[in-house]
Protein backbone atom coordinates (compact mmCIF):
# COMPACT_ATOMS: atom_id res chain seq x y z
CA UNK A 1 0.00 0.00 0.00
CA UNK A 2 1.40 3.21 -1.06
CA UNK A 3 -0.08 6.61 0.88
CA UNK A 4 -0.53 9.85 -0.12
CA UNK A 5 0.03 12.32 2.11
CA UNK A 6 -1.74 16.23 1.49
CA UNK A 7 0.13 19.02 2.38
CA UNK A 8 -1.86 22.54 2.39
CA UNK A 9 -0.37 25.47 3.77
CA UNK A 10 -1.11 25.39 7.20
CA UNK A 11 -0.99 21.81 7.93
CA UNK A 12 0.74 20.35 10.92
CA UNK A 13 0.06 16.38 10.95
CA UNK A 14 1.41 16.03 7.91
CA UNK A 15 4.88 14.34 9.19
CA UNK A 16 2.99 11.93 11.99
CA UNK A 17 0.33 11.01 8.81
CA UNK A 18 3.76 10.51 6.78
CA UNK A 19 5.35 8.21 9.68
CA UNK A 20 2.11 6.20 10.51
CA UNK A 21 1.99 5.64 7.38
CA UNK A 22 5.67 4.28 6.51
CA UNK A 23 4.63 1.65 9.12
CA UNK A 24 2.12 0.02 6.70
CA UNK A 25 3.35 0.98 3.38
CA UNK A 26 5.23 3.39 1.51
CA UNK A 27 4.05 6.98 1.91
CA UNK A 28 4.62 10.10 -0.10
CA UNK A 29 3.98 13.65 0.01
CA UNK A 30 1.35 15.36 -2.39
CA UNK A 31 1.82 19.02 -2.19
CA UNK A 32 -1.63 21.18 -2.55
CA UNK A 33 -0.45 23.04 -6.16
CA UNK A 34 0.00 19.42 -7.39
CA UNK A 35 -2.03 18.04 -9.93
CA UNK A 36 0.05 14.94 -9.91
CA UNK A 37 -0.68 11.85 -7.27
CA UNK A 38 2.35 10.09 -7.60
CA UNK A 39 1.29 6.67 -8.33
CA UNK A 40 -0.83 6.34 -4.96
CA UNK A 41 -3.45 3.67 -3.63
CA UNK A 42 -4.77 5.79 -1.01
CA UNK A 43 -4.69 9.26 0.24
CA UNK A 44 -4.87 11.07 3.44
CA UNK A 45 -5.79 14.24 4.01
CA UNK A 46 -4.17 15.36 7.50
CA UNK A 47 -5.36 17.66 9.80
CA UNK A 48 -4.16 20.92 10.92
CA UNK A 49 -5.40 24.37 9.60
CA UNK A 50 -5.78 25.39 5.73
CA UNK A 51 -5.64 28.32 3.87
CA UNK A 52 -5.85 30.30 7.01
CA UNK A 53 -9.43 27.89 7.31
CA UNK A 54 -10.82 31.47 6.69
CA UNK A 55 -14.33 32.18 5.70
CA UNK A 56 -15.39 28.68 6.94
CA UNK A 57 -12.49 25.83 7.83
CA UNK A 58 -11.89 23.44 5.32
CA UNK A 59 -13.88 26.03 2.51
CA UNK A 60 -10.86 27.39 0.87
CA UNK A 61 -8.50 24.29 0.36
CA UNK A 62 -11.50 22.38 -1.31
CA UNK A 63 -10.74 24.57 -4.38
CA UNK A 64 -6.96 23.46 -4.32
CA UNK A 65 -5.65 21.82 -7.30
CA UNK A 66 -4.46 19.09 -5.60
CA UNK A 67 -8.59 18.59 -3.58
CA UNK A 68 -9.42 18.15 -7.94
CA UNK A 69 -7.67 15.69 -7.98
CA UNK A 70 -8.49 14.08 -4.54
CA UNK A 71 -12.38 13.99 -6.33
CA UNK A 72 -11.65 12.06 -8.98
CA UNK A 73 -9.51 9.65 -7.43
CA UNK A 74 -12.39 9.60 -4.84
CA UNK A 75 -15.04 8.99 -7.57
CA UNK A 76 -13.08 6.16 -9.36
CA UNK A 77 -13.22 4.50 -5.70
CA UNK A 78 -10.04 5.40 -4.46
CA UNK A 79 -9.18 5.56 -0.98
CA UNK A 80 -9.39 8.63 1.03
CA UNK A 81 -9.56 9.11 4.81
CA UNK A 82 -9.96 13.07 6.11
CA UNK A 83 -8.67 13.44 9.44
CA UNK A 84 -9.96 16.73 11.36
CA UNK A 85 -9.37 19.78 9.42
CA UNK A 86 -9.13 17.05 6.67
CA UNK A 87 -12.51 15.54 7.50
CA UNK A 88 -13.44 19.25 7.21
CA UNK A 89 -12.38 19.35 4.19
CA UNK A 90 -13.82 16.35 2.68
CA UNK A 91 -17.57 17.43 4.08
CA UNK A 92 -17.27 21.13 2.32
CA UNK A 93 -16.15 19.37 -0.99
CA UNK A 94 -19.53 17.19 -0.98
CA UNK A 95 -17.42 13.66 -0.56
CA UNK A 96 -18.73 13.26 3.07
CA UNK A 97 -22.33 13.91 4.23
CA UNK A 98 -22.49 16.39 7.29
CA UNK A 99 -20.68 19.23 8.49
CA UNK A 100 -18.22 20.15 11.52
CA UNK A 101 -19.50 22.71 13.55
CA UNK A 102 -17.61 24.65 16.73
CA UNK A 103 -17.29 22.54 19.73
CA UNK A 104 -20.22 23.01 21.77
CA UNK A 105 -17.83 24.37 24.58
CA UNK A 106 -16.60 26.95 21.86
CA UNK A 107 -13.34 25.74 23.59
CA UNK A 108 -10.20 24.31 21.99
CA UNK A 109 -10.71 20.59 22.94
CA UNK A 110 -7.28 18.40 23.16
CA UNK A 111 -7.54 15.13 24.81
CA UNK A 112 -7.61 10.99 24.40
CA UNK A 113 -10.79 9.88 23.70
CA UNK A 114 -12.43 6.44 23.51
CA UNK A 115 -14.02 5.14 20.48
CA UNK A 116 -16.36 2.58 19.70
CA UNK A 117 -16.07 0.45 15.90
CA UNK A 118 -19.37 0.26 14.06
CA UNK A 119 -20.20 -1.98 11.65
CA UNK A 120 -19.76 0.12 8.16
CA UNK A 121 -19.15 -0.04 4.22
CA UNK A 122 -15.98 1.55 5.60
CA UNK A 123 -12.74 0.36 3.53
CA UNK A 124 -10.21 1.83 6.07
CA UNK A 125 -10.24 0.50 9.58
CA UNK A 126 -8.95 -2.92 8.54
CA UNK A 127 -6.65 -3.30 11.20
CA UNK A 128 -10.35 -3.26 13.66
CA UNK A 129 -13.44 -5.05 14.25
CA UNK A 130 -16.66 -3.48 15.16
CA UNK A 131 -17.34 -3.25 18.65
CA UNK A 132 -13.60 -2.50 19.32
CA UNK A 133 -13.16 0.43 21.86
CA UNK A 134 -9.70 2.25 20.48
CA UNK A 135 -7.93 4.75 21.90
CA UNK A 136 -6.47 7.87 19.79
CA UNK A 137 -6.05 11.56 20.85
CA UNK A 138 -8.80 14.53 19.16
CA UNK A 139 -7.73 18.19 19.06
CA UNK A 140 -9.90 20.34 17.64
CA UNK A 141 -12.02 23.26 17.98
CA UNK A 142 -14.64 22.92 15.09
CA UNK A 143 -15.34 18.91 15.73
CA UNK A 144 -19.01 19.11 16.32
CA UNK A 145 -20.49 16.98 13.70
CA UNK A 146 -23.91 17.48 12.54
CA UNK A 147 -26.75 16.73 9.72
CA UNK A 148 -29.74 17.16 9.89
CA UNK A 149 -31.99 13.99 11.20
CA UNK A 150 -33.20 11.97 8.37
CA UNK A 151 -29.53 12.35 7.01
CA UNK A 152 -28.31 10.96 10.38
CA UNK A 153 -30.82 8.02 10.11
CA UNK A 154 -29.67 7.17 6.66
CA UNK A 155 -26.12 7.02 7.73
CA UNK A 156 -26.85 4.61 10.33
CA UNK A 157 -29.04 2.51 8.10
CA UNK A 158 -26.36 2.47 5.19
CA UNK A 159 -23.77 1.36 7.64
CA UNK A 160 -22.01 5.14 6.66
CA UNK A 161 -21.68 5.79 10.90
CA UNK A 162 -17.57 4.62 11.42
CA UNK A 163 -17.18 5.56 14.15
CA UNK A 164 -18.77 6.77 17.54
CA UNK A 165 -17.65 8.32 20.48
CA UNK A 166 -17.58 5.77 23.82
CA UNK A 167 -20.09 6.96 26.46
CA UNK A 168 -18.77 9.99 28.38
CA UNK A 169 -16.16 11.01 25.77
CA UNK A 170 -18.01 13.23 23.03
CA UNK A 171 -16.18 16.28 23.44
CA UNK A 172 -17.60 18.18 21.46
CA UNK A 173 -21.63 17.71 21.34
CA UNK A 174 -21.36 15.70 18.46
CA UNK A 175 -24.77 14.25 16.89
CA UNK A 176 -25.32 10.55 18.22
CA UNK A 177 -22.26 10.61 19.17
CA UNK A 178 -21.01 10.09 15.82
CA UNK A 179 -16.49 10.40 15.49
CA UNK A 180 -16.37 9.18 11.82
CA UNK A 181 -18.56 8.89 8.64
CA UNK A 182 -18.03 7.17 5.51
CA UNK A 183 -19.62 7.99 1.80
CA UNK A 184 -21.79 5.04 0.51
CA UNK A 185 -19.52 3.28 -1.48
CA UNK A 186 -17.26 3.24 1.99
CA UNK A 187 -14.26 4.40 0.02
CA UNK A 188 -13.94 7.93 1.49
CA UNK A 189 -13.86 8.37 5.58
CA UNK A 190 -13.63 10.87 7.50
CA UNK A 191 -12.76 11.33 11.66
CA UNK A 192 -12.31 14.22 13.86
CA UNK A 193 -9.95 11.88 16.00
CA UNK A 194 -6.29 12.03 14.84
CA UNK A 195 -5.21 7.66 14.26
CA UNK A 196 -1.98 9.43 12.86
CA UNK A 197 -1.13 10.09 16.81
CA UNK A 198 -1.84 7.14 17.85
CA UNK A 199 1.21 4.81 16.77
CA UNK A 200 3.53 4.31 18.92
CA UNK A 201 2.92 2.42 22.36
CA UNK A 202 5.53 5.63 23.54
CA UNK A 203 2.57 8.27 23.75
CA UNK A 204 0.42 5.83 24.96
CA UNK A 205 -1.45 3.91 22.09
CA UNK A 206 -0.96 2.28 18.32
CA UNK A 207 -4.37 1.85 17.99
CA UNK A 208 -4.40 4.47 15.25
CA UNK A 209 -2.65 2.10 12.93
CA UNK A 210 -5.81 0.17 13.25
CA UNK A 211 -7.53 3.08 11.59
CA UNK A 212 -5.02 3.74 9.12
CA UNK A 213 -5.19 0.25 7.64
CA UNK A 214 -6.84 0.43 4.29
CA UNK A 215 -8.12 -2.62 1.61
CA UNK B 1 -20.02 48.07 -9.49
CA UNK B 2 -22.76 47.37 -6.91
CA UNK B 3 -22.40 46.86 -3.19
CA UNK B 4 -23.67 44.05 -1.58
CA UNK B 5 -23.67 42.72 1.63
CA UNK B 6 -24.93 39.39 2.83
CA UNK B 7 -26.02 38.19 6.00
CA UNK B 8 -24.72 34.79 6.71
CA UNK B 9 -26.54 32.95 10.25
CA UNK B 10 -26.89 28.96 11.93
CA UNK B 11 -29.39 27.74 10.36
CA UNK B 12 -32.82 27.71 12.70
CA UNK B 13 -33.17 24.63 15.18
CA UNK B 14 -29.11 24.06 14.86
CA UNK B 15 -27.83 24.66 18.57
CA UNK B 16 -25.38 28.21 18.27
CA UNK B 17 -23.30 28.29 21.15
CA UNK B 18 -21.55 31.17 20.52
CA UNK B 19 -25.14 33.25 19.95
CA UNK B 20 -26.11 31.51 24.03
CA UNK B 21 -22.57 32.78 25.13
CA UNK B 22 -23.85 36.05 24.00
CA UNK B 23 -26.97 35.37 25.28
CA UNK B 24 -25.71 34.67 28.76
CA UNK B 25 -23.56 37.89 28.61
CA UNK B 26 -25.76 40.78 28.29
CA UNK B 27 -27.14 40.53 31.61
CA UNK B 28 -24.48 40.63 33.28
CA UNK B 29 -24.09 43.97 31.72
CA UNK B 30 -27.32 45.08 32.95
CA UNK B 31 -29.13 44.42 29.70
CA UNK B 32 -32.15 42.03 30.23
CA UNK B 33 -34.36 40.52 27.72
CA UNK B 34 -32.11 39.95 24.75
CA UNK B 35 -33.63 36.61 23.73
CA UNK B 36 -33.01 34.44 20.34
CA UNK B 37 -29.45 35.87 20.40
CA UNK B 38 -27.55 34.32 16.92
CA UNK B 39 -23.81 35.35 16.33
CA UNK B 40 -22.85 35.14 12.11
CA UNK B 41 -20.86 36.99 9.46
CA UNK B 42 -21.58 39.82 7.40
CA UNK B 43 -19.85 39.43 3.74
CA UNK B 44 -19.84 42.47 1.65
CA UNK B 45 -18.79 42.42 -1.75
CA UNK B 46 -18.51 44.56 -4.72
CA UNK B 47 -20.27 42.83 -8.16
CA UNK B 48 -20.88 43.27 -11.76
CA UNK B 49 -23.42 41.04 -11.74
CA UNK B 50 -25.90 41.25 -8.17
CA UNK B 51 -27.88 38.35 -9.72
CA UNK B 52 -25.00 36.19 -9.44
CA UNK B 53 -24.34 36.58 -5.61
CA UNK B 54 -27.12 33.62 -4.90
CA UNK B 55 -24.98 31.28 -6.64
CA UNK B 56 -21.91 32.73 -4.92
CA UNK B 57 -23.65 32.32 -1.06
CA UNK B 58 -24.42 28.33 -2.66
CA UNK B 59 -21.03 27.22 -3.53
CA UNK B 60 -18.69 29.12 -0.94
CA UNK B 61 -19.93 32.23 0.79
CA UNK B 62 -22.51 30.11 2.88
CA UNK B 63 -22.62 25.92 4.17
CA UNK B 64 -26.35 26.26 3.07
CA UNK B 65 -26.25 22.72 4.95
CA UNK B 66 -25.69 24.28 8.34
CA UNK B 67 -26.55 28.26 7.76
CA UNK B 68 -28.58 30.53 5.73
CA UNK B 69 -28.06 33.74 4.21
CA UNK B 70 -29.93 36.84 3.25
CA UNK B 71 -28.58 38.89 0.50
CA UNK B 72 -29.33 42.93 1.63
CA UNK B 73 -30.71 44.45 -1.30
CA UNK B 74 -28.11 47.49 -1.85
CA UNK B 75 -30.89 49.87 -2.35
CA UNK B 76 -32.99 49.13 0.67
CA UNK B 77 -29.58 49.22 2.69
CA UNK B 78 -28.79 52.75 1.69
CA UNK B 79 -31.93 53.87 2.73
CA UNK B 80 -33.03 54.96 -1.17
Amino acid sequence: MRYGVVRFPGTCDDTDALLAAEQLGEAALLWHTDHDLRGIDAIIVPGGFSYGDYLRVGAIARFSPIMQEVERFAARGGLVLGICNGFQILCEAGLLPGALLPNVSLRFVCRQVELEVQRSQAKWLRGARPGDRLSVPAKHTTGRYWAPDPVLDELEAAGQVVLRYAAGHNLNGSARDIAGVCNHAGNVVGLMPHPEHAVDVLTGSTDGLKVLAAA
Amino acid sequence: MTRVRVLIRPKAGILDPAGQAVERALPVLGFEAARNVHVGRLVELDVEDPSRVAEMCERLLANPLIEDYEIVDPAAATGA
